[in-house]
């Protein structure tokens, strides 16, 4: 397993200005941890762009068709009903009166299809210990986490991140 | 993003990011002062006034209700419309302000979400004692029954109406508390006692603020507004549905769902400034909900305002020019018959009043706006109440003709709805970050008094640098 040391920084545009520079001397920055989400952070540090829109998009169709088809189950295929003289005995004319219920499955699908999603790959659960490098975190400091396997450089990284706009450098928790 | 350094800025006072977390954080951290507790009080003792007519609603059944074979929608679809219109304004801040890039939502989109989740509970508590035996809601749901093949009427406005309040209801929730985690993790990692970071430890479900996680964070904020958006438009829409579908004159109106839509955001808008006016006083967060804010929400209510008063005049020339007998008698009737009153209550607090904010003077005047948001709220109840009461009392023959009034325990489970919204949002006060820190610390460098100052002195080029 990798060992990390943790750069603090009090702005958020000192530490993106630096993400270049670090990376071009072969600085290898594992993640960013910030307050509030900030632009262009994630692409900075080379994360790929999220995919969970395109989840989305597929639990809503999967919203969309099980609506469908529970309509067309219940109200035509095992009990059609002679509504005010209009029966429902074919789907397609029958379907205008289903499309509020269909939409509203494929948002429900959609939406919480997402949100779980999220929390799932975010490993953001009830009862997860979370990883806090410094509790400043959440408030108005920038934790940048660089890599550090070789105990004997780390004097030296410690120098560099410090010279690269750093307020101090520090081991997790301490 | 580029911002004009003559643009008002939406943080007053020289606000830096520890500022932000100290502000917001400071009244759950603290004790509850003595507003607080008398006005949590009165709202807890509402609250069991509720429950008392509740309980004899349910004991002894919906006969103990001013309603009757002829008007037989009441105070009980008047209240459920009503509170359900209240939330849409929370998503409407929420969701659509973030399509439209509006960074003034940032101070007030918590407060206004809660509300929304705190408006459509009361909604629901309408909805399952109006069907009489609440302890059978699962018959509006699709499940396999013991009946045979008896299935829901999926043809049924009533029906879809389960289906977009369930829908609205659940994403507003997740929508609001995604938006919590990150300010839970902020008042976790402040904790001073063990408690506190078990309790608000566990409610920011282990939140770091990682960049992949704000990267999937803005991502689901994003796609969760843009589905939202046409859902809170659904929901009135479908709301306005159970009585447009039907033939009575008064509901059979292919105008109900826009003008359903603009009289829902109107009214919530106007309950957001009630309650926003007074959290901003008794917390002490004049500097993050300034008068700008209130400004761009009285113009809101100015614009949805101005349409509910066009689509009352339509309706009227409608009944008129359509020819129909009993839909101009409808009319006519409404405004001089039996309930001439809520007629003009409604005409009043919601056509003319609201044209009031067209002056900047009384825009920003705070006092005037707490007024005037309780006026609008006013008028919008009596809307439903007219719709509804004045419509069925006078159908189309004698026979269908009677009068309603409500009785002490409709009254009381109305009055004791306020009690439970209100309950919960002192709750949410006292216990919730009643502001979303981590989005209104993106703006501080932008939209804050010391970077216009910033802004002005140096040139556009120090504004912001993505």
């Amino acid at each position: 397993m990798s060992k990390y040391i943790f750069a603090v920084y009090n702005d958020e545009d000192v530490l993106m200005q630096n993400i270049k520079p670090l990376r071009s001397q072969g600085v290898r920055i594992k993640e960013v941890f910030s307050p509030f989400p900030i632009h262009g952070m994630d692409h900075l540090i080379g994360h790929k762009r999220t995919r969970i829109a395109i989840c989305s998009f597929i639990y809503g169709a999967i919203g969309c068709l099980l609506a469908i088809w529970m309509t067309q189950y219940m109200m035509i295929a095992d009990w059609p009903m002679d509504i005010g003289g209009k029966p429902s005995f074919a789907y397609y004319k029958n379907v205008p009166a289903f499309v509020p219920i269909i939409f509203e499955s494929a948002v429900f699908c959609a939406a919480h299809g997402m949100v779980l999603t999220f929390y799932l790959r975010s490993k953001t659960l009830p009862g997860v210990t979370a990883f806090v490098p410094d509790k400043r975190m959440t408030d108005d400091r920038f934790i940048m986490q660089v890599e550090c396997n070789d105990a004997s450089k780390k004097a030296d990284l410690t120098n560099l991140l410090l010279k690269h706009g750093a307020e101090e450098v520090k081991e997790y928790g301490k | 993003m580029y911002e004009a350094p003559i643009r008002e800025p939406l943080i007053l006072g020289d606000k830096t990011n520890h500022d932000i977390t100290e502000d917001i954080c400071r009244p759950i951290e603290g004790k509850a002062n003595k507003y607080w507790w008398w006005c949590f009080i009165v709202a807890v003792a509402a609250l069991l006034w509720w429950v008392l007519c509740v309980a004899i609603t349910v004991g002894e059944g919906i006969g103990v209700w001013g309603i009757n074979n002829i008007v037989d929608w009441g105070w009980d679809i008047t209240n459920f419309v009503w509170w359900v219109g209240i939330g849409h304004a929370g998503t409407l801040i929420s969701a659509v302000l973030l399509l439209f890039r509006q960074k003034w939502r940032l101070s007030i989109n918590r407060s206004a979400e809660a509300m929304t989740i705190f408006a459509v509970i009361c909604a629901a508590t309408f909805l399952l004692t109006h069907i009489g035996r609440p302890w059978l809601p699962y018959w509006l749901l699709p499940l396999p029954n013991q009946f045979g093949s008896l299935w829901v009427n999926f043809n049924s406005p009533l029906i879809w109406d389960t289906f977009a309040v369930t829908t609205y209801f659940t994403v507003s929730l997740v929508f609001w508390y995604t938006g919590l985690i990150p300010d839970f993790a902020v008042i976790r990692d402040r904790a001073k006692t063990s408690a506190t970071k078990f309790w608000y430890g566990l409610l920011a479900f282990g939140w770091t603020g990682s960049s992949k996680n704000w990267q999937r964070f803005e991502e689901v904020s994003l796609v969760l507004a843009g589905i939202s958006t046409p859902l809170v438009l659904s929901v009135h829409t479908i709301v306005s549905m159970d009585f447009a579908t039907s033939v009575l004159p008064g509901w059979h109106a292919t105008i109900f769902p826009p003008y359903f839509v603009a009289g829902a955001i109107f009214s919530g808008f106007a309950m957001v400034q009630t309650l926003l006016i007074i959290t901003r006083k008794v917390l002490g967060l004049e500097n993050y909900i300034t008068t700008l804010h209130i400004d761009m929400m009285n113009r809101i209510i100015l614009v949805t305002g101005s349409i509910v008063g066009i689509a009352y005049i339509t309706e009227f020339f409608i009944a008129w020019y359509s020819g129909v007998e009993y839909e101009s008698y409808c009319f006519i009737n409404r405004a001089t018959g039996y309930y001439w009153w809520a007629y003009a209550s409604m005409m009043t607090c919601n056509v003319v009043s609201p044209q009031l904010f067209w002056f900047k003077k009384l825009r920003t005047n705070i006092t005037f706006t707490f007024v005037l948001s309780i006026v609008v709220n006013i008028g919008m109840w009596f809307e439903r109440f007219v719709i509804i009461v004045s419509s069925l009392h006078r159908a189309f023959v004698p026979s269908e003709w009677g009068t309603y009034h409500p009785s002490w325990v409709e009254v009381g489970i109305y009055v004791g709805s306020l009690g439970l919204f209100f309950t919960l949002f002192l709750l949410f006060a006292r216990f919730f970050p009643v502001i979303a820190m981590s989005e209104l610390k993106t703006i501080v460098k932008s939209s804050s008094t010391q970077a216009k100052r910033e802004a002005l002195k140096h040139g556009h080029s120090h504004v912001s640098h993505h």
